[in-house]
């Protein structure tokens, strides 16, 4: 069809036709792979061979990766220990208006290592049904005073916890304000067990997002205290605790680091607790959970990837195998014209 | 209501009616910007993103930074006005250019040189030869003696013939420059080219000032070219816009596509689904508020909120569910659509070498629709035929010439009857050579070229002179000839006019040397023979006729008699007479001239072939197996059509097809026959039959006036339709008959008379062929040939719609798939309206991740370009729209819906305790996102170039690429998040997770219904790639060819009576035929068997 002596073009003129050609010919489109869309061009389409080796490997490889990181969550040992009732003394019964109550709340826990802990052993509170995630109070902090001390009335996102007498709360914002108050200490058979709090808080944090020379000022001066208070000596950059709070929770159950045991713990050992129970939960019906847990490669104790991999592992070989066996007991031609309607009854579609 | 225009009175015409500007452009300077800005807000995605991004600039509610919705608002504004703008200004100045254009113009008796835009009504304009008429103007002089000037049409109603318009006889012999004063009455402005009904009195000091009447003869029009004379000049009386070609040239709509269309009604239903999520979320946002929440005393919800407060969740989550609806796709498709069109810009087997023409896509907008067309109106001169007659065969004396070598002029026995001097021979090319009107044209150089009104006249002299027998010149009533060197003068001394009643012309002429006169004759079989000296034998030439008649050619009888001097004497005078009478003239015209014609001497047949373009009948073929509808619209007469028709596929011949014909002069013939062929439709309508149906123009005027209704239906019953002599704006209205029952219609022609049709069409298609270039410049797409017609609706056409299709529904899946992660994640933060994900990501993700892999689908092909040609049925999947519709879009939006239920629960179950850090989750869900859409993309993806695995693998690892690089910026919120998440193989694991969840159970789908439900296109697929018998099939070109060789024979039984009739294409000629079918009988062809369709089924079998 492209061919320059077509021989339409014969009929006419034929001297002129000549002398003209290379001058039409040049507004011919330049001829690219791209440009005639024929890019050479793989064009793979779904054979029952090809469809099934992939779910056969899919399979092949989930169900192992789904087996080794079932051990390795079996292989995390974890005691966890819901206090927030059972720390609530006998008689009370305005459990809000006990919490909120200032004064020493101690309380006693004793735990029992079921398997040996290798350490290090993580200690974790877990809060259940507390909203780190709200709204109002994700974006109630302002990071600009947290790392630079000019930036200190930089509080305009922080409200209503921004400034007390007009002057500007460092660290302003609800999250801070709210944060965790109850303390745990540990013994080992009536000897005290170190609880390593430094370093619990991500490095990048605390070397880029808390300044090193931002102090606490105005703290829960307000009328409405919410959690912890902050020693006004200490910069934040070393305030771990605030550090680990201010990096909210996606979810509202949520545990944080409060510090790492740095010796191993024998089967059967009995750890005695004595913790403050300050915190308010009770408002809201929340649960708070101590979490003493080790850890493998792939985290801590979480049987959800384990199971999943085997579920999914497990489907792709059923499909694999469904559509082996259709395949064999119905066969059917891939691209068989006869299945083109126009093919059977020439004319209509 | 009238106009009156004084002719040359500056004063009383100054400003009654508007000055020469011709203006197309849509803006001004000073409402450019608030008209865009209207028009591109009366678009509702438009209106719906600058609430949204109003709304964003309140920042207790915002969830992201509002700049993330103004920067591409903003941008995609810009784009769009920027492109309007420059259309614009190229329109105003391709009209500054025609406006400025320098006229004469006489003033006074002195002729002046001013801007055509300066003309006013009542100016007389003096043109010289081959002058554009810049308004339109009733003719007052011309240089002939005569008062008669010829003018080109081609640029108002497409005809290339040259037209003969005359001075009104009031005029006749007055020296223009003494013509000062007069009045014209005529009608206001009109679009009907066809009629000018007015009426001239000259004022004193003429004497004969009586009313003289005007009529279209009179008139010359603007964009007409003078032509063969030397000057002429006229009175304007429309100008500007209010000329009839100004009247006639409708504003062309904006065009939306069908794709567009469905785009808009889905985000339509979506906006309601996010009207409905926005309120459910929002009530339960605030119940949660008051119940929740006031015990959250961390939270510190105030008692006492503003009034407004119980707005402020809903309108969060509004502007949260914004994404929904995604502001990429407008900018993504604007992208893609200009790419479409630079493919067809591109395509090199568009091009056409003989023109050196490329296809042009002058709309870029309208791509997809190309594939959706399911009406072709097309024209037929110039479009399917080349415009061009050339004289094949003749028989002269029952010798035949021509058969073997396919063209008499290179038949060897022909030229050397010609060198021999042959005395039938010589006579045979003197009546090619003398009888007809054609004006031979000498130019610089000394070639010569012939203007004829009819074309077949013309290929006969063009004829003639290859046969050594060359028409030189004519000098008023002297003919001289050239024969083999030899001058022969010839006076002509009467025409005896070609009428459709009588069906053949003859002149009579006095040979200058010899003194001999001579009648010259040719006509159409039917009209000559029976003239025929009675002791001639005219079996031979009858069997020639219908042997030329059977291979799809026009024949002409040509015949002579000598004349005695005193009969010609005796029946000039008669025949004077009859011509100026004034009571029935055209009848006793008709009557004297048959006085003369009789006692022929037959000469020979001659046989004319107007030529089709190459490829015209496969290109029908495969379009109508591809379930298009043809309807041919055409000013030409209905023998000459249906010729066409016929040879072109466009009606297929018996038992196959049936021809209908619906005329009439009145409403109750017209009425009646419309019910008789509409009851013949509706009974065979359920027969596997095509059923075509004729209307000629005069018929179609009272059906479209009265009974539209029934006109209507029998449009949309009939799949095939052949309109002969209808007006440009008939054409149009038929497109916007058939566009109103919403049907796709694609409207292609070459001339100026299709202007209007084109643009009134969805799709309109301009051939940019010998009748210059008004329709290409009017059109969407330009073409060089029609037969590329067939490769920019199924390769173009279909591979834009298939593209559109997907990247619309894909885009609407990414942004579901992202939302509704929001909205689940916003019942585990309280129902408060948090968003997961940061503004930096949402803004990417939308603009960036998702867009570029599936841009590269603007370069997918679901199926080669040879087996669509070769199954061309397939279009009707994008005709019916299968790929993109609510149902298919019910399956993005589940399969959305599906993935953001995994990526969602996978993170927030791998990813929780000690893990649920709010950034790196919303790094782990929306990494899921990427992975789950770069797999997508490579399912749905046909064809894996370079691009497709850079865009798409290339995509994936720029994600990770970017946030590599953000999470080294200390400021921002994810800082060395995705490091973090990088070392973790549980971010792998759950990575690797999210793909094999979210992919199994659609791959295992997909492969079922490729399999096992297998649609049109997986067989083909399938067959394509596994080497299947299609791929066996050959080359899709050799195909047609026999498809054509086949087609041939069926013509040859055709009975002898529905032979072309010689009909010289007058195109003024008043009266219509009304012949050739008995009155309303079906137009039976007869036919061994539908070989057509049978040959397609068959290839397939051998295989």
């Amino acid at each position: 069809m492209m061919n320059s002596n077509a021989p339409s073009s014969s009929s006419g003129g034929a001297g002129s036709t000549d002398s003209s050609a290379p001058r039409r010919n040049s507004k011919r489109p330049k001829y690219s792979r791209f440009t005639q869309q024929e890019l050479p061009a793989c064009k793979p389409i779904l054979t029952p061979r090809w469809v099934i080796s992939a779910f056969m490997l899919v399979s092949i490889v989930f169900i192992p990766i789904g087996v080794a990181s079932l051990f390795a969550s079996r292989d995390v040992v974890e005691i966890i220990d819901r206090y927030e009732t059972d720390c609530i003394p006998q008689g009370v019964s305005d459990k809000v208006q006990y919490i909120q109550t200032p004064g020493d709340k101690p309380c006693n826990r004793t735990l029992t290592v079921p398997k040996y802990m290798k350490q290090p052993i993580y200690v974790y509170y877990q809060l259940d049904n507390f909203y780190q995630n709200h709204r109002r109070y994700v974006k109630s902090r302002s990071d600009q005073q947290l790392k630079y001390p000019a930036d200190e009335d930089e509080t305009s996102a922080c409200e209503p916890e921004d400034k007390v007498n007009g002057v500007a709360i460092v660290p302003c914002g609800l999250i801070a304000w709210s944060l965790f108050n109850d303390t745990y200490n540990f013994s080992l058979n009536n000897t005290q067990l170190p609880i390593n709090k430094m370093g619990i808080s991500w490095k990048s944090d605390r070397e880029n997002k808390f300044g090193k020379d931002v102090y606490p000022k105005n703290f829960q001066n307000g009328t409405l205290i919410g959690g912890a208070n902050l020693t006004a000596s200490i910069p934040l950059s070393k305030q771990e605790d605030l550090i680990v709070w201010m990096r909210t929770a996606a979810l509202p159950t949520f545990r944080k680091l409060y510090g790492k045991i740095e010796m191993d713990l024998q089967e059967n050992d009995t750890i005695q607790v004595t913790l403050q129970n300050n915190y308010n939960t009770y408002s809201f019906n929340g649960k708070k959970k101590l979490v003493l847990s080790t850890t493998t490669w792939l985290g801590g104790k979480n049987d959800f990837l384990g199971i999943a991999y085997l579920t999914v592992g497990g489907l792709c070989f059923f499909l694999a195998m469904a559509f082996t066996l259709v395949y064999l007991v119905k066969p059917r031609r891939l691209g068989d014209p006869s299945y083109l309607s126009w093919n059977r009854n020439p004319g209509g579609h | 209501m009238k106009r009156y225009v004084y002719i040359n009175d500056d004063e009383l015409s100054q400003d009654l009616y508007c000055d020469n500007r011709i203006s197309n452009t849509k803006y001004t300077i000073l409402n450019f910007l608030p008209k865009n800005l209207w028009e591109q807000f009366s678009r509702f995605m438009n209106q719906y993103f600058l609430l949204i991004a109003c709304l964003q600039l309140w920042p207790l509610i915002t969830p992201v930074n509002p700049a993330s919705t103004w920067g591409p608002l903003i941008f995609i504004f810009a784009v769009s006005a920027t492109k309007e703008g420059w259309d614009d200004y190229n329109r105003y100045l391709s009209d500054k250019k025609a406006n400025e254009k320098e006229v004469w113009v006489v003033k006074q008796g002195i002729k002046k040189h001013i801007q055509a835009q300066d003309i006013r009504v009542g100016n007389i304009v003096w043109l010289r030869e081959n002058d554009e008429v810049p308004c339109d103007l009733v003719l007052v002089g011309t240089s002939d003696l005569q008062g008669l000037c010829y003018v080109e049409t081609s640029a108002l109603d497409g005809e290339t013939d040259l037209k003969t318009r005359v001075i009104p006889h009031a005029c006749m012999g007055i020296d223009f420059e003494l013509l000062h004063k007069g009045v014209i009455e005529c009608p206001n402005p009109d679009k009907d080219i066809r009629r000018f009904d007015a009426n001239l009195r000259l004022f004193p000091p003429f004497i004969d000032n009586d009313l003289c009447p005007l009529t279209i003869k009179n008139t010359i029009l603007q964009s007409c070219y003078l032509r063969n004379t030397e000057w002429a000049c006229g009175v304007a009386v429309y100008t500007g816009n209010e000329t009839k070609l100004g009247m006639s040239r409708g504003v062309p709509e904006p065009k939306l596509t069908a794709v567009d269309m469905m785009i808009d009604k889905l985000t339509g239903a979506i906006f309601i689904f996010q009207i409905v999520v926005v309120i459910v979320l929002g009530i339960a946002g605030n119940v949660w508020k008051d119940t929740e929440a006031r015990k959250q005393w961390y939270v510190q919800y105030p008692n006492e909120g503003p009034w407004y407060e119980l707005l402020v969740i809903p309108l969060r989550f509004e502007l949260l569910c914004s994404i929904m609806i995604p502001i990429s796709i407008k900018v993504s498709l604007d992208l893609v659509k200009s790419l479409y069109a630079k493919f067809i810009d591109w395509d090199c087997e568009m091009f056409d070498i003989e023109t050196g023409t490329r296809a042009n896509a002058a709309n870029t907008a309208i791509s997809e629709d190309l594939g959706q067309v399911e009406y072709i109106l097309t024209d037929k001169t110039g479009t399917l035929t080349e415009n061009k007659m050339v004289f094949k065969r003749c028989c002269i004396g029952g010798i035949f010439y021509g058969n073997e070598t396919g063209d008499a002029l290179k038949d060897l026995e022909l030229l050397d009857a010609v060198v021999s001097g042959s005395p039938d021979v010589v006579r045979f090319l003197t009546v090619m050579a003398l009888c007809n009107t054609v004006i031979p044209i000498r130019s610089k150089s000394g070639s010569i070229s012939y203007k004829a009104q009819s074309q077949d006249e013309e290929a006969l002299v063009r004829a003639a002179a290859c046969l050594h027998m060359i028409f030189v010149n004519k000098n008023a009533n002297i003919l001289e000839i050239n024969y083999n060197g030899t001058m022969a003068q010839y006076e002509v001394l009467d025409t005896l006019e070609f009428t459709s009643d009588r069906k053949r012309m003859s002149v009579v002429v006095k040979d200058c040397k010899s003194g001999k006169i001579i009648l010259l004759s040719k006509g159409a079989d039917e009209a000559i023979l029976p003239c025929a000296n009675p002791g001639q034998q005219t079996r031979s030439f009858s069997e020639a006729v219908d042997q030329y008649a059977q291979l799809g050619l026009r024949t002409l009888c040509l015949a002579w008699r000598v004349l005695e001097e005193d009969e010609y004497q005796e029946w000039s005078l008669i025949f004077k007479e009859a011509n100026s009478s004034l009571v029935d003239r055209e009848w006793r015209v008709a009557e004297v001239c048959q006085r003369l014609e009789h006692g022929f001497e037959i000469l020979g047949v001659a046989a004319i072939e107007d030529r089709l373009q190459d490829g015209v009948p496969e290109t029908i073929t495969t379009l109508r197996k591809a379930g298009i509808n043809f309807w041919m619209l055409t000013g030409d007469k209905q023998n000459t059509a249906l010729q066409i028709a016929l040879s072109c596929n466009l009606v297929s011949p018996e038992p196959k097809g049936q021809l209908l014909l619906i005329n009439g002069k009145t409403d109750d013939e017209v009425c009646r026959s419309l019910e008789r062929v509409l009851l013949t439709m509706r009974t065979t309508n359920s027969e596997p039959k095509d059923v075509a149906f004729v209307i000629d123009g005069w018929a179609l005027e009272i059906a479209l006036r009265h009974y539209r209704k029934t006109f209507t239906e029998l449009a949309l019953l009939s799949r095939t339709a052949i309109c002969c002599r209808v007006t440009p704006s008939q054409k149009a209205q038929l497109v916007y008959i058939i566009k109103s029952c919403e049907y796709k219609t694609l409207a292609i022609g070459d001339g100026g008379n299709d202007v209007r049709m084109i643009q009134q069409a969805d799709i309109g298609v301009g051939i940019s062929g010998r009748e210059g270039l008004q329709a290409a410049r009017a059109a969407d797409y330009s073409i060089g040939k029609f037969r590329f017609l067939k490769r920019l609706i199924l390769v173009h056409g279909r591979y834009s719609y298939n593209r559109t299709a997907f990247l619309s529904q894909y885009s609407f899946y990414k942004s579901l798939l992202i939302c509704f992660i929001q909205i689940f994640f916003s019942f585990i933060s309280g129902v408060s309206g948090t968003s997961l994900f940061n503004s930096v990501s949402l803004m990417a993700y939308n603009t960036f991740y998702t867009s570029i892999p599936v841009l590269v689908s603007a370069l997918d092909k679901d199926l080669s370009e040879r087996t669509v040609m070769q199954h061309p049925q397939i279009l009707f999947y994008c005709q019916a729209g299968r790929l993109l519709n609510p149902s298919t879009f019910a399956g993005w939006f589940g399969r959305s819906l599906f993935h953001a239920i995994v990526v969602f629960l996978i993170t927030i179950h791998a990813y929780a305790y000690e893990r649920s850090e709010m950034e790196e989750m919303s790094m782990v869900a929306l990494s899921g996102c990427i992975w789950l859409q770069a797999f997508v993309v490579a399912l749905e993806t046909n064809s894996f170039t370079v691009l497709q695995h850079l865009a798409i693998w290339g995509n994936l690892a720029g994600f990770y690429i970017i946030n590599w690089i953000v999470s080294t910026l200390p400021s921002s919120g994810m800082h060395t998040i995705m490091f973090r998440l990088c070392r973790q193989p549980s971010y792998w694991t759950t990575m690797f997770l999210m793909v094999a969840a979210g992919m199994g159970p659609v791959l295992a789908l997909k492969y079922f219904r490729y399999t096992y439900r297998s649609s049109k296109i997986n067989i083909l697929q399938q067959a394509e790639r596994l080497g299947g018998p299609i791929l066996t099939l050959g080359n899709i070109e050799p195909q047609p060819r026999s498809l054509e060789k086949e087609a041939t024979p069926l013509l040859l039984i055709q009975p002898k009576n529905r032979s072309p009739v010689h009909e010289p294409l007058l195109s003024d000629s008043p009266n219509t035929t009304r012949r050739s079918f008995g009155s309303g009988t079906p137009f039976d062809f007869f036919q061994s068997q539908s070989r057509l369709s049978s040959s397609y089924s068959r290839n397939c079998k051998d295989n």
